[in-house]
């Protein structure tokens, strides 16, 4: 507007052709160069100054330089992998692709359970029960309160003083939780379920696409058709037959006591167990706090305004107030994500093998500490930038559009 | 967005209080027992509560266990804690290591020096919190303290014997490594998120935003193994400084970045029209910036800050892993003595006592502060 008014002949100057800079120290741009030039010059001789010292300092200690290493025969035991793994034969390449795999395992299972997790919390801290709401706030309260560290010990000192295999807890003959970790069943895995799975995926798509249809016949004809008896179909039934076409096999491998521990089945380690547990109810203690105070952000009238045009509880909640709510939620969600995802880095602690504790042991053995810390940092840096890309994205794509 | 909830809450809040004026039973009713739904949550809660208070009382309390008979050489007798293993706390070991857990390895008859450290970091932290101490005279306070905390620390003079950081140790530690953080890294942040602001200078916004985007992008304990395992190896050859020390800048450089970003949306959250005012009376950048962009910036940010603190306050904890002798540590190492090697539920339970009461008074002064400094923009 004010623009529209300003004085013509200002509007000229503004767009006047670049003057020219003089050499003059009364001149902000010339001033600008300078001081950029001084700022630069001096972190790169900081820089420059700091390398010639590394590089004096390795070749006095022959320290070898260059990732060399990651094809050499790395012989450090690895308790948990998810791919096979031979510390007799296998190069430390492959125990540091080993450590970004269980980083990467426990960042994903944490984040979808400290998202499920913190969202019942950030909901019973709005509940109407006076209860709910205030053991959920002490909830809160006391887990963000206390360093994670001290948390992961924590569970991790809880897990060691359970019971040994021959007095273990269980579930009915199926789950057993013992000081040396926790003992689930297995399904063998035979065709059949591969072509299940495949038919689930298959259900996915269709519903998907039946979805979409199901949605422009109602931006034509104002009626929309009933869409969960199709999707219960697809991704019910249609993996169920597949199955049972090929003959329905189910059979479990169940975990049984043999001498002092268990055989059979599958393990969830006490250190994952301890890690997984400790970084979730922390991560759902910040998360619950987000979610709150994006329903909160949401106006009352929202609700009004929804409820009085008819729409039913579970539509004005999915329709009106998520949309809007996962506006404000999603940006803080985001840095919660990734502060999950940096914080398994703790497990080191307790001696889970993510990729900082194995880098570590490469790191020590090798004498190789600036090519080891750089794996850790890229490995953390390409993570971080992925999930901000990802959410960025989804952020776009939830975001208001005005038209 | 933050305005409506800070005025939707409260008037939610006066409405039940007003239904549930008429008494306790009526109260109850209303928000224990509203719905068959609620009426079946507080049950169950109620119940499952009751039982772990209990169980936690019985554990606790009833049959704790508070001293132990010490042995001629003056080793602790823990038979009875073994036997009461499961049944009730032994909390004789807390009052047989609190001095070593909370003053580390530091001469014992000089330990009155860490304490005293300790109350000035709390005293610190109380006058910075007064908004009436909200001046230019606070950063000559924090210098002072930093000063006269360093002082006790080291000794070496008026009759205080010297105490190399190699002893020090506990609370202390956890403190300093926080609060000289801090102290260190704000101006770092202030320049870097002024920096990350330029629009003259792109090669300078460049740097800082690296530098920023490097260092969140990281975990706290990357950076920590760089100044443990890394950092030796930048220095010339034959200087060595000290693993505190090191540690010390690995949380400056790493707390700057973060910090930075806080200060960065203060910088944001100010009116353009006072920087244009400030050009207009033909201020230059650093009067312009000194005297009106960061006065009021700063005092936007207090309380993003403090939240920023509590978080490093906790995360000193990680140079556990560097094997520095901060308050978690020195807990782990009064866990290595063998007769108490097996209670370390109650260690961790008074280790987890003392960050709550930290953190917890600080985010609980955090928040009202929000709400006092918010009260002038709700209408």
């Amino acid at each position: 507007m004010s623009q529209a008014t300003a004085d013509p002949r200002l509007i000229a100057a503004r767009h006047a052709p670049k003057r020219r800079m003089r050499l003059s120290w009364s001149d902000p741009a010339f001033r600008a160069i300078v001081w950029q030039v001084v700022i630069v010059g001096i972190v790169a001789a900081i820089a420059w100054y700091l390398i010639s010292n590394t590089s004096e300092n390795l070749a006095a200690r022959h320290i070898a330089t260059g990732f060399a290493f990651l094809d050499r025969v790395a012989g450090i035991p690895i308790g948990e992998s998810m791919i096979p793994y031979n510390p007799a034969v296998n190069t430390y390449g492959r125990a540091l692709l080993i450590g970004v795999l269980n980083t990467l395992q426990v960042a994903v299972i944490g984040i979808v359970l400290a998202t499920i997790l913190g969202t019942l919390i950030g909901i019973g801290r709005l509940s109407k029960n006076w209860l709910l709401a205030k053991l959920t706030a002490f909830y809160v309260e006391v887990l963000r309160d206390i360093p994670l560290l001290l948390q992961l010990l924590f569970w991790y000192t809880i897990l060691q003083g359970l019971p040994v295999p021959r007095q273990a807890l269980h579930i009915g003959n199926a789950f057993f939780l013992t000081n040396r970790g926790m003992r689930v069943p297995l399904l063998e895995w035979q065709p059949a379920h591969t072509w299940a799975l495949l038919a689930f995926a298959i259900g996915v798509i269709g519903t998907i696409l039946w979805n979409k249809r199901a949605t422009r016949q109602q931006e034509a004809t104002g009626r929309r058709p009933a869409t969960w008896p199709v999707a219960l179909g697809l991704l019910v039934g249609l993996p169920v037959v597949v199955w049972a076409i090929l003959g329905a096999p189910f059979t479990l491998d169940l975990p049984a006591l043999k001498g002092f521990n268990f055989q059979g089945g599958g393990t969830v380690s006490p250190e994952y167990f301890a890690l997984l547990v400790g970084l979730v109810t922390y991560t759902a203690s910040y998360i619950a706090e987000i979610v709150r105070s994006g329903i909160q952000a949401i106006p009352k009238g929202q609700w009004e305004a929804a409820e009085a045009l008819g729409l039913r509880p579970a539509a004005v909640l999915r329709q009106v107030i998520l949309p809007q709510a996962l506006r404000v939620i999603i940006p803080p969600m985001t840095s919660q994500y990734l502060n999950l995802t940096k914080n398994s880095s703790l497990a080191i602690a307790i001696g889970f093998q993510d990729v900082v504790s194995i880098a570590n042991t490469t790191l020590n053995q090798t004498g190789q500490a600036i090519e080891g810390i750089a794996y850790i940092m890229a490995v953390y840096l390409t993570i971080s930038l992925s999930i901000s890309l990802f959410m960025n994205w989804y952020n776009a794509r939830i975001a208001l559009v005005e038209r | 967005m933050s305005d409506i909830t800070a005025e939707h809450v409260p008037t939610e809040a006066r409405e039940q209080q007003k239904v549930a004026a008429p008494g306790p039973w009526a109260w109850a009713r209303a928000n224990l027992f509203g719905s068959w739904w609620s009426t079946a949550v507080t049950l169950a809660l109620g119940y499952v509560i009751l039982r772990i208070l209990f169980a936690a009382l019985e554990w606790g309390v009833v049959n704790a266990i508070w001293t132990v008979p010490y042995g001629p050489t003056g080793i602790a007798n823990t038979a009875v804690c073994q036997n009461a293993k499961g049944v009730g706390a032994c909390w004789a070991v807390l009052a047989d290591k609190y001095r070593l857990i909370l003053f580390g390895r530091y001469p014992y008859e000089e330990q009155w020096r860490p304490a005293i450290v300790v109350l000035l970091f709390i005293g610190l932290y109380i006058v910075s919190g007064i908004r009436r101490f909200w001046r230019k005279e606070l950063a000559l306070i924090w210098i002072g303290t930093l000063t006269a905390v360093g002082a006790l620390m080291w000794g070496g003079f008026a009759g205080m014997p010297l105490v190399t950081e190699d002893y020090w140790g506990g609370l202390p530690i956890t403190l300093i490594l926080a609060t000289f953080g801090l102290a260190f890294s704000f101006p770092l942040a202030v320049l870097v998120a002024l920096g990350r602001r330029s629009t003259q200078m792109p090669a300078v916004k460049m740097l800082c935003v690296v530098y920023v985007e490097l260092i969140r992008g990281v975990p706290l304990i990357s950076v920590l193994f760089m100044a443990s395992v890394m950092f030796p190896l930048f220095m010339p050859p034959g200087l060595n400084i000290d693993k505190l020390l090191r540690a010390q800048i690995a949380i400056i450089l790493f707390a700057a970045a973060y910090l930075a970003e806080v200060v960065r949306g203060g910088l944001q959250a100010l009116p353009k029209g006072q920087a244009e005012a400030a050009d207009a009376l033909g201020l230059s950048y650093w009067k312009k910036t000194g005297f009106i962009i960061l006065p009021q910036a700063l005092r936007l940010v207090i309380p993003p800050l403090v939240n920023t603190f509590i978080g490093f306050f906790k995360d000193t904890s990680l140079v556990l892993i560097i094997g520095l002798f901060d308050l978690l540590t020195m807990g782990k190492v009064a866990l290595s003595d063998p007769p108490w090697q097996s209670f370390s539920t109650e260690v961790y339970i008074g280790l987890a006592v003392i960050y709550i009461a930290f953190c917890f008074a600080m985010s609980k002064y955090s928040r009202s502060l929000e709400r006092d400094l918010n009260r002038s923009r709700a209408r």
